[in-house]
């Protein structure tokens, strides 16, 4: 291979990205790109796995055969979200396992969303209609994003992320409808995520430090004030359209920017939870640790029978 | 080829979406063996029906171009106008052309 | 006994096995040993949960004052559940997990088989369904079965103790009683004698590959098909029953 300048390469490697062209895996890319794209993806890819848990939490208290089977198939889809995604991952070289330990050890981050505890059935409509529909938001864009691997996986898991949402918005529709105390419960639930669910966007776009670089590499194409405004935009009607209150007395429409004026967020309680501080992040790790720690013995032995096997063959 | 005690090898998985059409990439999946590959390329890549046939084939069995040979292994062809149909004038009238 | 009445105590056992192995794979979603693995374990949960709606809604609509599925699902006295005691095991570790579907499935597969030819349609049409996803259930068991007897000292030594304990309720789904042989009798559902023939051929031959070996401890536990159940039934459906039970007569 000829010996080329790497200023030329990062060059040629932004007129591409300009151009709208895909970055694919061989394909020289800055190491900045590399590793923003790892770092991204793989805690992309944990969200996923680790936001199985909270809802996870009630599978088994399911109130009927049917939200019962579609709540697993759509727990079941995070579990594939993240697999699409870990493997869009492994195609920068990394290695999956290796992004998984830094997720049991707390280097690696994940949606703190999912660090709230589900605490009523109503939690599970909650979290389908604004976290999915948080994550939706967030996401469609990256179905553009530059690198071909990770847009791909994103076209796949926003094509399934839309039952997630309608399911949510199912399950919150007929509590509202429902008795008192199921519409107790539905408020109750948006009373808790509506916060979370708005911090799910990430800091405000002055404090957001990766935000520039990651949309000169069309890595992102919004920014996080933009994803959350358009948020409130098509949320609030939805609330009110099933009869339910938004927890946030400052919400107002606003004629000259065509959206909704929004209360202050409490940023603090953000990086604190962000910061390992959440009501439930010690045992959303635990639970993922002591899934691969008890499952050390079964990996090993799959690998020793396939060995045992390839021996007998050869 | 020997599998790692606690990683197993990484598998590209290829769908069929349904008769007629070619086997298409989707992604990738851990696996100890073939075998498995395949049943979990099912439950990971077919949840929604999207496929009736799937190969799998191990990653590092797959040989690539190299992005740096681009220029010169496909540029030459673009230069060769003359082997699509556009490139040709059929007069007016003339039609099963 | 009348032929419904049979038939309505046949059904419920069948959506009741569904459900309750259903309801404990339900339990380990987000907790598998490796993800690929998690995706496999609720889509054989998924298929179990869709089966038991089948079963129980039929044998709603053979019970004598209506019943939906829901109702039955989650809403009745445990002794009023008809599953075999195999199946409401706890999972316990992978190996666990596994067997008890291995021992379930390999049953499963041809009494399906033979309830496609059942003089009853309804019956013959849901099993129908059902085998389809049995006979992926059976493979993937039986493959885990095989990796992990064959696979390191440790893992053979652990699926050999999950065998041995769970040995021992395999023989109640072979449970008969006056029901049984009243349908038997109208070719309604098949006799056990070639599928108990087929259960033990399967269990012999994956135990084989997988250099397993059957306990010498031939003791019986039984009494889930008569609504007698073990300690871990009752924690079951308190989970199971927690929202119909707090929030009675309500939509979901």
């Amino acid at each position: 291979m000829e010996k080329v300048d790497n200023k030329d390469l990062e060059k040629k490697f932004q007129e591409k990205i300009d151009q709208d062209i895909k970055i694919e895996p061989n394909d020289w890319m800055p190491d900045n790109y590399r590793d923003t794209l790892i770092r991204q993806i793989s805690q992309h890819a944990h969200s996923e796995v680790v936001g199985m848990l909270p809802e996870g939490n009630w599978i088994t208290r399911a109130p009927n055969l049917r939200r019962k089977a579609v709540l697993l198939a759509k727990v079941q889809d995070e579990a594939g979200h993240g697999l699409y995604l870990y493997s869009a991952v492994e195609t920068l070289g990394a290695d999956r396992e290796d992004t998984i330990d830094d997720l049991h050890s707390g280097k690696a981050k994940y949606s703190s969303i999912f660090n709230y505890p589900t605490l009523t059935w109503a939690d599970m409509g909650a979290i389908g209609w604004l976290v999915d529909g948080a994550a939706i938001m967030n996401q469609v864009p990256l179905c553009r994003c530059s690198y071909g691997p990770y847009a791909r996986a994103m076209v796949r898991v926003c094509k399934e992320e839309s039952f997630h949402q309608r399911q949510g918005f199912e399950v919150m529709t007929k509590l509202a409808a429902g008795t008192p105390e199921q519409k107790e419960m539905a408020q109750d639930a948006l009373n808790r995520f509506w916060w979370p669910a708005l911090m799910m966007f990430g800091p405000n776009d002055a404090d957001s430090k990766h935000t520039e670089q990651s949309m000169k590499w069309k890595i992102k194409r919004h920014t996080n004030d933009e994803l959350r405004q358009q948020f409130v935009n098509v949320t609030v009607p939805q609330a009110e359209m099933i009869g339910l209150t938004v927890p946030d007395k400052d919400i107002k429409w606003n004629d000259s920017k065509n959206g909704y004026d929004f209360g202050a967020i409490n940023w603090d309680e953000f990086w604190q939870v962000v910061g390992g501080n959440g009501p439930c992040n010690q045992e959303r790790v635990e639970a993922r640790r002591k899934a691969k720690e008890n499952g050390s013995w079964v990996v090993e032995a799959a690998a020793a029978f396939a060995n045992k096997r390839m021996k007998k063959t050869a | 080829m020997t599998i790692e005690k606690k990683n197993w090898p990484l598998w590209e998985v290829f769908i069929r979406g349904k008769q007629g059409l070619n086997h298409k990439h989707v992604g990738s999946l851990r696996a100890s063996d073939s075998v498995m590959a395949i049943k979990n390329a099912r439950d990971v890549y077919t949840r929604r029906a999207e496929g009736i046939s799937i190969w799998v084939v191990p990653s590092n069995m797959i040989s690539a171009s190299d992005p740096c040979d681009e220029e010169s292994l496909f540029e030459p062809s673009q230069s060769k106008v003359y082997r699509h149909p556009t490139f040709y004038d059929v007069p007016d009238g003339i039609s099963h052309m | 006994m009348t032929t419904k009445e049979a038939l309505y105590k046949y059904v419920l056992r069948l959506g009741d096995d569904s459900l309750i192995l259903g309801q404990r794979l339900s339990e380990l979603c987000g907790h598998g040993p490796i993800l690929e693995e998690d995706i496999a374990t609720t889509n054989i949960s998924l298929d179990l949960i869709g089966q038991a709606t089948l079963f129980l809604e039929y044998a709603g609509s053979l019970s004598n004052e209506f019943k939906t599925n829901d109702e039955l699902a989650f809403l009745r006295l445990e002794k009023d559940y008809l599953n075999v005691l195999l199946v409401e095991q706890p999972n316990g570790h992978f190996g666990d997990t596994i067997m008890r579907q291995f021992l379930f499935d390999a049953f499963r597969l041809p009494l399906l088989t033979k309830l496609q030819d059942s003089k009853d349609n309804t019956l013959s049409s849901i099993a129908e369904k059902a085998l389809k996803e049995t006979k992926y259930h059976l493979r993937h068991s039986s493959e885990w079965v095989v990796r992990l007897g064959d696979g390191t000292e440790e893992s053979h030594h652990k699926i050999q103790e999950s065998l041995n304990t769970l040995y021992r309720y395999s023989h109640e789904l072979f449970f008969v009683d006056e029901a049984d042989v009243l349908l038997q009798q109208e070719a309604i559902i098949p006799e056990l004698d070639d599928i108990k023939s087929q259960w033990s051929q399967t269990i012999k031959d994956v135990l084989e590959m997988a250099t397993l070996s059957l306990p010498t401890n031939n003791w019986k536990f039984e009494g889930g098909r008569m609504g007698r159940h073990s300690e871990h039934m009752g924690y079951l459906l308190a989970e199971m029953q927690y929202m119909q039970r707090t929030y009675p007569n309500m939509e979901w």
